[in-house]
């Protein structure tokens, strides 16, 4: 398997706080990792150093076999790099079926309605509600949304962060059953930040540890999940 | 709520009627022998006082006798009301438009002139700040760059109205584009303080530049438009509009020359929006509006959206500086205060923000309810501030809030008010 994203030595400041700390991180073609860690572990800030906002104040980050560290952020997603951004960020007044094509917008190509039939069939919900304004559909969907909306610029890594912010149980394990399918039936490779340690860790096949904007553990899915040392941080109160 | 609260509340309204009217309608100025006198009028006040008091209180009786509707109840069905209304309303309206200036007197034909520049500025104010949600207090600044571009191109090359009317709205867009490379980083308050700082720039400048401007004395003899070389004027030589058709020279014809051409820019203007609207780049302004974080998180480029987003309003803005230049055929700073740009703003605000209909109400309302009221003399801004505050309270998001989605498919959403429609942040 091929190196798709490469993080070597990266370092992100907020002013003279240091938020990441030489950050070392590979996602490899067809993977699904996840990074776990605490509020304010620096987990979406790693997710937006990929994206150029904030810049990397230190290290390289490579996608793809070039390096992406000082591209400006629409030059980064445009090589196929998508996200769903934390607190979903769907656009209120605007339909379903508007969001969905804000995705493809930044391909600068003509939107496509396969993409969309394909959005459609992994969330029949999305179907139903397509011409719903989007800040009317209930979290869970507006998730979807979010999901589906960054899928229409057709990534190769998908980066969500959060997805199961705020959610129910029962439409986590849906969204995470989607997640999981695109992996196996498309290839689709994704970088999954979240907070939802167990639930991360028994879909990623690998996974990191976040910790005051350091990695501090890494290795298979599996592997962090029977580590005490886990289940103590984060595990703790019954996932 | 006990029996006395309706009356405490009628008497209160009252007190502060009293402080409000005691000396706006209480004193009169008039000319006396020795100089200005004033005349009280304790009548006047203690009419509209009392007036005021009862009015309040049958509204505080009727609403305590009708059970408080459902939170939004009332928003659903105006909103609905209003969808209906506009199916036929636009067709209405513009065939109104159309056929005016043949029924109308002279002073209707201006007034409708008038109406239709501030709903042409409306509608191009509307895609910076109804579609592109980027809030622009200097309007007025190409508005009045499109003027002056008109007036000094026209002035020193001899070229004729509609050979000036690209490059003054080319200049526009260019300084739309000049103010928008400062406020890329900007949002909300901060972005309003310097787009009216810009505005009082453009005017400031144009002030002081006397060798080009004229300063405070302006640019006047500014050529009239023609009608493919035709001229308007009272004579009926072959080369006017008079002679060629062998009509009875008319200062009307003029008139409605002037009015069909600030209709058909307008209405390119609206033409424009509601196309853009459909296209990525009218998406996008939406979508920056909604969301600008989000924006950034799908790879949109922000700064060509809101470029464009500002060379687009400054361009149309820039028309109108034009037209509004060879219809006066003399301008100065003087035409280009803040008031103007507060105005306009005031018009897409109050028509319901990015709503292409609600301008053209809000102007009605904002233009033509003042002039049409002139007889009232002194009441003329009274009723007018009544007006707004009415307005406020039962419509707080604008005369037109729904949003027709840009794509639909089959029967399409049904609308929805945006009262109901939590706000994005960006």
């Amino acid at each position: 398997m091929s190196t798709l994203l490469e993080l070597a030595g990266v370092s992100t400041f907020y002013g003279a706080v240091q938020a990441l700390k030489n950050v070392d991180l590979t996602v490899d073609e067809g993977e699904i990792v996840t990074l776990i860690g605490a509020n304010g572990a620096g987990k979406s800030t790693l997710m937006m150093t990929i994206c150029g906002q904030p810049r990397a104040r230190a290290g390289l980050i490579r996608y793809d076999g070039a390096e992406i560290t000082d591209l400006p952020t629409h030059r980064i997603m445009r090589r196929g790099i998508a996200q769903a951004p934390e607190g979903r960020r769907i656009f209120p007044r605007m339909s379903v079926r508007e969001n969905l094509l804000m995705g493809a917008e930044s391909t600068g190509q003509r939107a496509s309605e396969a993409e969309m039939a394909r959005v459609f069939a992994l969330f029949p919900r999305l179907a139903e509600r397509h011409a719903q304004r989007g800040g009317t559909l209930s979290g869970g969907e507006q998730q979807m949304l979010a999901i589906g909306r960054a899928l229409m610029a057709r990534p190769r890594l998908l980066m969500l962060d959060e997805p199961s912010l705020g959610l129910a149980p029962l439409i986590v394990r849906q969204i995470f059953q989607a997640i999981r399918t695109l992996n196996r039936e498309t290839g689709l490779t994704v970088l999954l930040v979240e907070q939802n340690a167990y639930q991360a860790l028994r879909l990623a096949h690998r996974g990191y540890v976040l910790v005051n904007g350091a990695i501090t553990m890494a290795g298979s899915g599996a592997d962090l999940l029977a580590r005490p040392e886990i289940h103590a941080a984060y595990l703790e109160g019954g996932h | 709520m006990s029996q006395r609260a309706p009356l405490l509340d009628a008497f209160l309204s009252a007190l502060v009627a009293l402080g409000l009217f005691a000396p706006m309608v209480g004193l009169e100025t008039t000319v006396g022998v020795h100089g200005i006198v004033l005349v009280p009028r304790p009548l006047a006040v203690a009419a509209l006082v009392g007036a005021v008091f009862v009015l309040r209180l049958a509204v505080r009786l009727w609403q305590a006798r009708r059970p408080p509707a459902p939170a939004g109840a009332g928003a659903v069905r105006i909103g609905r009301a209003w969808a209906g209304m506009g199916r036929f309303l636009v067709p209405v309206l513009l065939a109104a438009a159309l056929l005016m200036p043949w029924v109308a007197s002279r002073a209707t034909i201006d007034l409708g002139v008038l109406l239709l520049t501030y709903v042409m500025l409306g509608w191009g104010l509307n895609i910076v700040v109804g579609l592109a949600g980027l809030l622009d207090l200097g309007y007025v600044a190409f508005y009045a760059v499109g003027a002056y571009a008109y007036a000094l191109i026209a002035e020193n090359t001899g070229l004729g109205f509609w050979s000036c009317l690209p490059a003054a709205g080319a200049l526009a867009a260019l300084w739309g584009i000049t103010l928008g490379f400062p406020v890329l980083r900007l949002r909300g308050d901060y972005l309003a303080i310097v787009t009216l700082a810009f505005g009082e720039i453009i005017r400031i400048v144009l002030l002081n530049w006397v060798s080009l401007t004229g300063g405070p004395n302006g640019i006047a003899g500014i050529p009239r438009p023609t009608l493919f070389g035709l001229r308007f004027t009272m004579t009926d030589d072959p080369g006017t509009f008079a002679g060629f058709f062998h009509l009875v020279p008319s200062p009307v014809q003029r008139q409605m020359f002037l009015y069909y051409i600030i209709l058909a820019l307008a209405l390119l203007t609206n033409w424009v929006t509601l196309r853009l609207r459909r296209q990525p780049l009218g998406r996008v302004w939406e979508a920056l509006r909604e969301d600008e974080i989000a924006c950034r998180s799908l790879g949109i480029n922000i700064t060509t959206t809101k470029l464009t987003a500002f060379a687009v309003g400054a361009c149309f803005g820039g028309f109108a500086g034009a037209f509004f230049a060879t219809r006066q055929g003399f301008i100065s700073p003087e035409s280009f205060t803040f008031m103007e740009s507060a105005t306009v703003l005031a018009i897409v605000v109050l028509g319901g923000m990015g709503s292409q209909l609600g301008v053209v109400l809000a102007t009605l309302i904002m233009i033509g309810a003042p002039e049409m009221f002139r007889a009232l003399a002194d009441y003329r801004m009274l009723i007018f501030g009544l007006a707004l505050v009415v307005m406020m309270v039962l419509r707080p998001r604008g005369l037109v809030t729904e949003r027709k989605p840009s794509v639909t498919l089959g029967r399409g959403a049904a609308a929805i008010p945006a009262a109901l429609i939590a706000e994005g942040h960006g």
